[in-house]
């Protein structure tokens, strides 16, 4: 008989690489606090309006709204800097507000007007805005992430120091570019944060159903991209996490995944009628972990009163109603704008 | 018997080499395995080796001899139990001959093969018409500028190689574009010159450095994105198409992607269905692209100096039949051709034959042969196939009344059915004879050599469509 294996004493695994800091949660000041606010509900009272806008036939197409996301965006931009790039796919209204695109411009080309950011010809998933180092706007789920890793490219050859913030949703990460991509990432050492925002479903396909390996930030473990998962409904911890992605990257050690544990409230997209969840579990979500209500706690805690928070929402309703407004107002395209920008040259 | 040693075919389109070294002596016991010689094919240096076992007995072909035919009986091999061939057994004599000392049009002639070619296949005839047709030379070149035979690979690399050394954005990514020097040897040199921050080598992933590419000319470089043939393509067309070629529209002219794509489309030879599709039609029904297809030497340096310069993305289709070809290339400092230009090569005034690429060597083999039958036919090489140069192609209709398409593809919804398109809506009056598509046949491509041959398009089915629509048939 074949002698037993000695027990061995069970001892915690000896990392094989370097890895991350686990992310500490951003400590605010107040005033941050208050902008953090003030962006996230930008964001939501931007796509609630967006939402009425569409049910009024005046946004056509598809429509995604990011309510209930808005901590994520909120929370990564606000540690970027000039330097750095930012691309998405089609769930993009909230993050061309953080880079600082007009929501007049944003909510123009939703209404697809000739004073939209890409002249009313892209509509709510292809926005671009170069200047603000805003790369789309994305409508191919997942093509972002080799684009993204295209911009990390363009860092690294530039040397300009800058890190490209890659988004994509849990159903991008079963897309086999993401891969391709990832693979070139580490090998290259390229400036890219891989953020993958899990709101759970992609489209009506839960990730459990849709993923074999469904903790996310584990997926870039066989390209030795570390990865972190992140409450993404808690904005400091959104902002905490994304200071130890960018030191990390900044330092020449290549990508790094974070994954965003996120809660879409609205459908997939308007025409979504999001029969494959029940109200309970939104209602749920909603109650114990809104992104908004959470900061607002934090504001009481911190001596904000009600009346303050009050004339925030005043005027975060005003610009959002001014948008809203001036998309309604201003013109369609010329006709003669069908055939422009179709090539940028002549020949 | 002495065992024939034959000049090996090492690549599809190898018809000649150099052996460049002897790595064996007369003499030497070999057995299978062993490394006979050195032979340099037009892609790379390949090691040759000994198949059967034996003493080498005679070696007929000296080291650095250039232009040896595939199928030239080069040494003998004597097996065992058998008398040596020769009584030549010290080895000096297969390091004796230098190449210096021994040019190839010096050398005692090589033994003619008994083997010509294995089997004649219809590459073989695209690529012979593109030989006889190699003097063509564009009368837009300034007269007395003088003229460099290179081959079109190199043109395609010194052109490269002049943006990239005029412009620090430009850089060259793909598989085996670096340390291999290109899987066509289209890139050879370009990473000695530039180093590996500007030629790049990826993994086998298409769809990823298709992506990485245009992202990287998003973020404003100007990426050449290599595909090794334009078949693996298919796996980043995604990118080709949605992320490239419409970001400037649907941006509002804000967002540009300047890069070039490029490789070698179409028939190759010998390498069956999956690896013998011309995509030109393809990418040219793309808004947002450009879409260029060269057939010479110059018009592939000069048109892709242009693409890699502009603003807008490019697909260049090359054809890996023609990369061996040598031409004359104008010796300018920056011979820069526009993009959207048709070139007539050869004036005609019965029929007008429309080509691109490859097929343009049999259209001019198709003119020569109806030139013997007092049939004038006028050949226009389109060049650029997105925006096509539709003035040219009617003003030639307008002269010659009759008009054929020629080319390398499947008729159907090909750059052909466009042509034929554009000249029974702007071109009708001028018609005195249908527009004929002389194409593939519409099959997938077979690998056998006479199948192969029967697939494709030839001079004669040129000069047979000629013909009916000048009633001479």
């Amino acid at each position: 008989m074949a002698k037993a294996p000695a027990l061995r004493k069970a001892e915690p695994p000896v990392p094989n690489r370097e890895r991350p800091d686990e992310p500490k949660p951003y400590e605010a000041s107040k005033d941050e606090l208050i902008e953090f606010y003030k962006q996230m509900l930008l964001i939501r009272r931007f796509e609630e309006k967006a939402g009425q806008l569409y049910g009024l036939g005046l946004i056509g197409g598809f429509c995604h709204l990011y309510i209930g996301q808005e901590a994520v965006a909120v929370g990564l931009q606000s540690a970027l800097t000039e330097k750095d790039s930012v691309i998405t796919g089609y769930r993009d209204h909230g993050h061309m507000l953080l880079c600082g695109i007009p929501p007049q411009d944003v909510m123009a080309e939703l209404t697809g007007r000739a004073a939209g950011i890409s002249k009313g010809k892209g509509g709510s998933m292809h926005m671009f805005s170069v200047e603000h180092k805003f790369y789309g706007g994305h409508g191919i789920v997942g093509a972002q992430v080799s684009l993204g890793t295209g911009l990390g490219f363009s860092h690294k050859y530039k040397g300009d120091g800058g890190v490209c913030l890659a988004y994509f949703g849990d159903g991008a990460a079963n897309q086999g570019q993401v891969y391709e991509s990832f693979n070139m990432a580490e090998l290259w050492k390229l400036p890219v944060i891989y953020v993958i925002e899990n709101n759970q479903y992609a489209m009506g396909t839960s990730v459990n159903r849709a993923s074999a390996e469904d903790q996310l930030y584990r997926r870039g473990e066989s390209f030795r991209i570390p990865g972190i998962q992140v409450d993404g409904m808690d904005v400091l911890a959104c902002r905490g996490a994304a200071e130890e992605a960018l030191a990390w990257v900044r330092a020449g050690k290549g990508p790094i995944i974070l994954e965003m544990k996120t809660y879409r409230y609205r459908g997939h997209s308007m025409s979504d009628p999001a029969k494959y969840r029940s109200r309970e579990e939104v209602q749920a979500v909603r109650d114990k972990s809104d992104p908004i209500e959470h900061v607002k706690k934090l504001l009481e805690e911190k001596g904000v009163t009600e009346s303050d928070l009050k004339v925030v929402e005043q005027q975060i309703r005003k610009i959002v109603n001014e948008a809203a407004d001036f998309a309604e107002q201003t013109p369609e395209p010329d006709a003669a704008e069908l055939y422009t920008d179709v090539l940028v040259e002549k020949y | 018997m002495p065992i024939e040693i034959k000049m090996p075919a090492l690549s599809p389109t190898m018809e000649e080499g150099t052996l460049a070294k002897w790595l064996v002596k007369e003499g030497d016991v070999v057995k299978s395995g062993d490394i006979m010689a050195e032979i340099e094919t037009d892609k790379a240096t390949m090691e040759f080796e000994a198949v059967d076992e034996g003493t080498i007995g005679k070696i007929l072909v000296a080291e650095g001899t250039d232009n040896v035919k595939v199928g030239t009986v080069i040494a003998t091999l004597d097996g065992e139990g058998e008398e040596p061939s020769s009584g030549e057994r010290a080895g000096d004599s297969a390091n004796a001959q230098p190449k210096e000392a021994q040019p190839a049009d010096k050398a005692p002639p090589a033994p003619e093969s008994n083997v010509p070619m294995a089997a004649e296949s219809g590459t073989q005839q695209l690529h012979a018409a593109a030989e006889q047709k190699a003097k063509v030379s564009d009368p837009a070149i300034p007269e007395g500028t003088e003229m460099v035979k290179i081959t079109l690979r190199e043109a395609l690399r010194d052109a490269m190689a002049e943006e990239m050394r005029a412009d620090e954005r430009v850089f060259v990514i793909g598989e085996e574009v670096a340390q291999y020097q290109g899987a066509y040897k289209v890139t050879q040199g370009l990473l000695a010159e530039f180093g590996d921050k500007r030629v790049i080598d990826t993994p086998i992933t298409e769809y990823g450095f298709a992506g990485v590419g245009a992202g990287a000319a998003m973020g404003g470089l100007r990426p050449i994105v290599e595909f090794m043939t334009f078949n693996f393509a298919l796996q980043a067309i995604d990118h080709i198409i949605n992320s490239a070629a419409k970001t400037n529209y649907m941006s509002g002219g804000q967002m540009r992607c300047p890069i070039v794509f490029r490789g070698p489309n179409g028939a190759a030879s010998r390498v069956g269905a999956q690896h013998s599709h011309n995509f030109a039609a393809w990418y040219a029904s793309v808004p947002g692209l450009i879409v260029i297809a060269p057939y010479d030497a110059a018009d592939a340096k000069g048109l892709m100096k242009a693409a890699i310069r502009t603003d807008d993305p490019v697909v260049f289709l090359e054809n890996e039949l023609l990369y061996g070809r040598t031409f004359e290339v104008p010796k300018l400092d920056d011979y820069v051709l526009p993009i959207g230009k048709a070139r007539i090569m050869r004036e005609g005034k019965d029929v007008t034959i429309v080509s691109y690429s490859i097929g343009v060597g049999l259209a001019l083999e198709a003119a020569e042969k109806l030139a013997g039958e007092g049939i004038d036919a006028e050949v226009i090489d389109l060049r650029t196939l997105r925006p096509l140069d539709t003035e040219t192609v009617l003003a030639s209709l307008k002269k010659t009344n009759r008009l054929v398409i020629a080319e390398e593809n499947w008729a159907t919804c090909s750059i052909a059915s466009e042509i034929q398109a554009v000249c029974m809506e702007q071109g009708f009056d001028d018609l005195d004879a249908p527009v004929l598509r002389v194409t593939n046949e519409d099959v997938p491509m077979p690998y056998a050599a006479n199948l192969e041959k029967l697939m494709l398009v030839t001079a004669d089915k040129i000069v047979a469509a000629v013909k009916k629509v000048t009633y001479r048939g």
